[in-house]
């Protein structure tokens, strides 16, 4: 496993050796329960690269979520190396060094859309006029640019994730973290989604690592596809997409799309076998 | 474990100085000496409060508590505040002792008379009104905006004219009382028999439960935290409700008379006394449902949440 | 229309039902009073029963007429106009609600931002609910009085005593109500304790703030006119109440009950207002 998945860059990044966004060397991270401590993630060994589109997929209670949270310092490291952009988790999220992407929209009710997206520079204390150009260009990525003074609720769940995304680009990151963003909508705005993301992603170069419970959405989306199994929370296989970019819905119907699906399922199958 | 003994350390260490400096009072030693217990029993709250036992989660608050009698006391016989305005809690404790008759003769009269008698009429009646109004969705949309709003009106109010119609005597203080909790059960009841979602009243069809059933077997189950709130809401009001009523006339007994009298006489002791009184019947009678709720409605959301946070 | 019309019967069923009782009740009084030689049908029994001086239960117009007359009947500064007194008891309560709110916004604060006060105070706080308030009243205007503080200040002081549990208790449950997610969001923008309460705990927990003021404000009325009782009954409706009870003057209670009553509904109005406002800001939800 640690050569899978401590290997060398792959071909498509080489012209920056070293680059290493996320570098996780026998990370565990235990928790605390009543009766006995739980291992969520156990010799946990990944090194994501600039650009790469990383999906993490398993089972329920495999650590996947536990791993992105990791990452963004929203749960504890037991032990164990972890350096995100060269820094500590801590200091990376200190230096707002990556944008989050929650399981819902997480969406403040009594904001305005626009003052939604700019709720993370206000924080960070940039000036009004700035961070409303900021927000205004970031609405028009994820094509939203029209809905700026309406409320949440008064978009659809796709509408209101893809505010949580142009949000989540505030500051400009080189990395973007999501949690199962899309695992709450229906199938067909799940796809159109994918579709947006895949353009964002490709315009912006930004390093994703995207947590999913669906096959076809990570074979789509990445780049490499990490499959975890549960109990210890360890990670099986790492498996290298090579499908063609940029890429469309189309492309699920060809062979390569069915075969790396394939791949995919009994790779996660295996991890399901000793249960 | 390290935090409680050093907690429990605290605790005796500010226990015993806090004596040694009441025994002092009037020397130049008590007044460090009570600094000294004060800051040794502050600190031992604070001990307290980080730990997660059930223990210290009892006594955090009950040192907490301990430490304000005491500074009470400390502070109102060390800087001489006149007895007029504060009575020290010492001279609470025997006032409770040297009155008892009359204040057990009081508690009868407000709390086993008047208040009892308010509380299960009232409770009982808004039960049963909002049983009486579930089949009729006018009547239910025509009462609870009226019930709400009398709720908020200062229903206790009614008390001199209650008087003229009952009497001088526990049965006017009663009806108040009755006025007072009616409304909070009507509308807590009706908003508890609303509780189910259609999903649970489908599953109820499905096995061909009728009215009466469904009632017995889903609606009231689930009525019951939102009952037992109106129950408990209702304990504190039925106090005040008759407690108040009181001063507005009354033979001579009941607290709310002892209250008003003593008050006007300075006695003010004897009020205190009353009052702590009124307090542990209070609180203990919300004590006394809310363990019967946690007995009857463990299965509640609310209690999950709280026994894991 | 499903709502306005079930309320409208009902309050008329309740005008008629008061008026029956009315009949009832003050009707024996009534024909002893009546002029043995005027007629005795029962027309001039109901006009008698409703008309009465000091009746057992006046009728709602009997109290209009009433309040009308001290109203526009008197000078408005006079201790006699039911206005003036009203105003006193606003006062009271107005006062004592913005410092017991205050109040019991910067506990709740403590509360949620301090452990040491969450575990110490709350148990506090909530017990010193189930004592009856407003039973101190008196006692608190006795003491008060006697280090030279009389007049507003002691009544203020009731009212602010019971209007700030409700407030801190919605307050904590308000300034705790962001959820876990909502909690991570603002930690990933490495958000600071000052911003986190200005940006997601205090705006949350408006939903929870105006209840609260709904309640304290409905409290505030009741515990003006209880803080009025002990000062010997001179100003406001709760005085106007035990002087009506002393010198058996009936209309003087009612009027008195019904002033206090439409008090406390204009106070919560006021504070519906200001949630409607909110809401209105907030895109027409809270």
């Amino acid at each position: 496993m640690n050569e899978q998945t401590l290997r060398e860059p792959a071909p498509r990044n080489a012209s920056i050796p070293n680059d290493n966004v996320i570098v996780a060397e026998n990370l565990n991270i235990m928790f605390d329960t009543n009766d006995h401590p739980i291992s969520a993630l156990q010799d946990v060994n990944l090194n994501v690269q600039r650009g790469d589109f990383i999906s993490l997929i398993g089972p329920s209670g495999c650590g996947k979520t536990t791993l992105l949270r990791a990452i963004a310092d929203l749960t504890p490291v037991t032990s164990g190396h972890l350096r995100v952009n060269g820094m500590s988790p801590h200091t990376a999220r200190e230096a707002r060094a990556y944008g989050y992407v929650f399981q819902a929209p997480v969406l403040l009710p009594w904001r305005t859309v626009l003052r939604n997206v700019t709720l993370p520079l206000e924080i960070a204390g940039m000036a009004k006029s700035d961070r409303i150009a900021c927000a205004r260009e970031n609405l028009a990525l994820v094509g939203l640019k029209d809905f700026s003074m309406k409320f949440p609720w008064q978009l659809s769940g796709g509408m209101q994730q893809r505010v949580s995304i142009a949000r989540a680009l505030s500051f400009k990151p080189s990395l973007l973290l999501m949690d199962e963003p899309f695992g709450a909508l229906d199938e067909i705005t799940r796809d159109s989604l994918n579709v947006h993301l895949h353009d964002l992603w490709r315009r912006t170069g930004m390093t994703t690592i995207f947590v999913t419970h669906s096959i076809p959405e990570a074979v789509f989306l990445s780049t490499r596809i990490v499959v975890m199994s549960a109990r210890p929370g360890r990670i099986l296989r790492v498996i290298e997409s090579d499908l063609p970019m940029p890429r469309s819905l189309g492309i699920r119907d060809t062979a390569a799309f069915t075969a790396l699906a394939h791949d995919l399922r009994e790779a996660l199958r295996d991890g399901h076998s000793y249960d | 474990m390290n935090g409680m003994a050093l907690g429990t350390m605290a605790c005796t260490t500010a226990c015993i100085l806090g004596l040694l400096a009441r025994l002092l009072i009037g020397t130049s030693w008590a007044l460090p000496l009570a600094l000294l217990a004060l800051a040794a029993s502050i600190w031992a709250s604070v001990r307290l409060a980080r730990q997660n036992d059930r223990l210290s989660m009892i006594a955090s608050p009950v040192i907490f508590g301990l430490t304000i009698l005491w500074a009470w006391e400390m502070l109102v016989v060390g800087l001489h505040v006149p007895f007029i305005l504060l009575p020290p809690p010492s001279a609470i404790a025997l006032a409770l002792v040297t009155h008892f008759g009359e204040l057990a003769n009081d508690f009868d009269q407000t709390v086993l008379h008047a208040v009892l008698a308010g509380y299960a009429i009232g409770c009982g009646g808004g039960f049963l009104i909002a049983l009486a109004i579930d089949r009729s969705l006018f009547l239910q949309r025509g009462l609870t905006p009226l019930a709400n709003m009398i709720s908020a009106m200062p229903i206790i109010g009614i008390a001199p004219i209650a008087i003229e119609w009952f009497g001088f005597d526990w049965p006017s203080k009663a009806a108040v009382v009755v006025l007072m909790t009616i409304f909070p059960m009507l509308v807590n009841t009706r908003a508890g028999l609303q509780q189910t979602n259609p999903m649970e009243q489908d599953l109820m069809r499905s096995y061909g439960a009728g009215y009466i059933h469904t009632l017995i077997k889903l609606r009231l189950p689930a009525a019951l935290p939102m009952i037992f709130n109106a129950l408990k809401l209702n304990t504190t009001l039925a106090m005040i409700g008759a407690i108040v009523a009181e001063f507005f006339g009354t033979p001579t007994r009941g607290m709310g008379f002892r209250i008003s009298v003593e008050a006007a006489r300075m006695n003010l002791d004897i009020v205190w006394a009353t009052i702590a009184i009124a307090a542990l019947a209070g609180s203990s009678s919300f004590a006394l449902i809310g363990w019967a709720e946690r007995r009857i409605t463990s299965w509640h959301p609310s209690f999950h949440t709280r026994s894991l946070s | 229309m499903t709502r306005i019309f079930p309320l409208a019967t009902v309050m008329l069923a309740l005008i008629i039902v008061w008026y029956a009782g009315a009949y009832v009740l003050n009707a024996p009084q009534a024909i002893n009073l009546m002029d043995p030689d005027g007629p005795h049908n029962f027309w001039a029994v109901v006009q008698a029963a409703w008309n009465m001086d000091r009746p057992v239960l006046p009728t709602p117009g009997q109290i209009a007429t009433n309040l009308a007359a001290s109203i526009f009947g008197n000078p408005l500064f006079s201790p006699r106009n039911f206005l003036l007194q009203t105003a006193y008891t606003a006062e009271t309560a107005v006062t004592g609600l913005a410092g017991g709110v205050v109040l019991g916004i910067f506990l709740a604060i403590g509360i949620v931002h301090s452990r040491v006060l969450d575990r110490s105070l709350m148990p506090w706080v909530i017990t010193s609910q189930t004592i009856p308030i407003l039973a101190i009243a008196p006692m608190v205007v006795v003491a008060l009085g006697n280090i030279g503080l009389t007049g507003l200040v002691p009544k203020a002081a009731i009212v602010g005593y019971l209007s700030f549990f409700p407030v801190t208790v919605g307050m904590v449950k308000g300034l705790r109500s962001p959820d876990a997610m909502q909690m991570d969001l603002m930690r990933t923008y490495n958000t600071k304790k000052m911003s986190l309460f200005v940006k997601l705990r205090w705006p949350v927990a408006m939903a929870f703030l105006f209840p609260s003021l709904r309640v304290a404000a409905s409290l505030s009325v009741t515990g003006a006119i209880v803080a009025e009782l002990p000062t010997g009954a001179q100003v406001g409706l709760g005085a106007r109440l035990l002087a009506g009870s002393y010198y058996g003057q009936t209309m003087m209670m009612w009027g008195a009950l019904v002033l206090a009553s439409l008090l406390a509904l204009a106070l919560i109005g006021m504070v519906r207002l200001g949630e409607f406002w909110l809401c209105q800001q907030r895109g027409g939800r809270l």
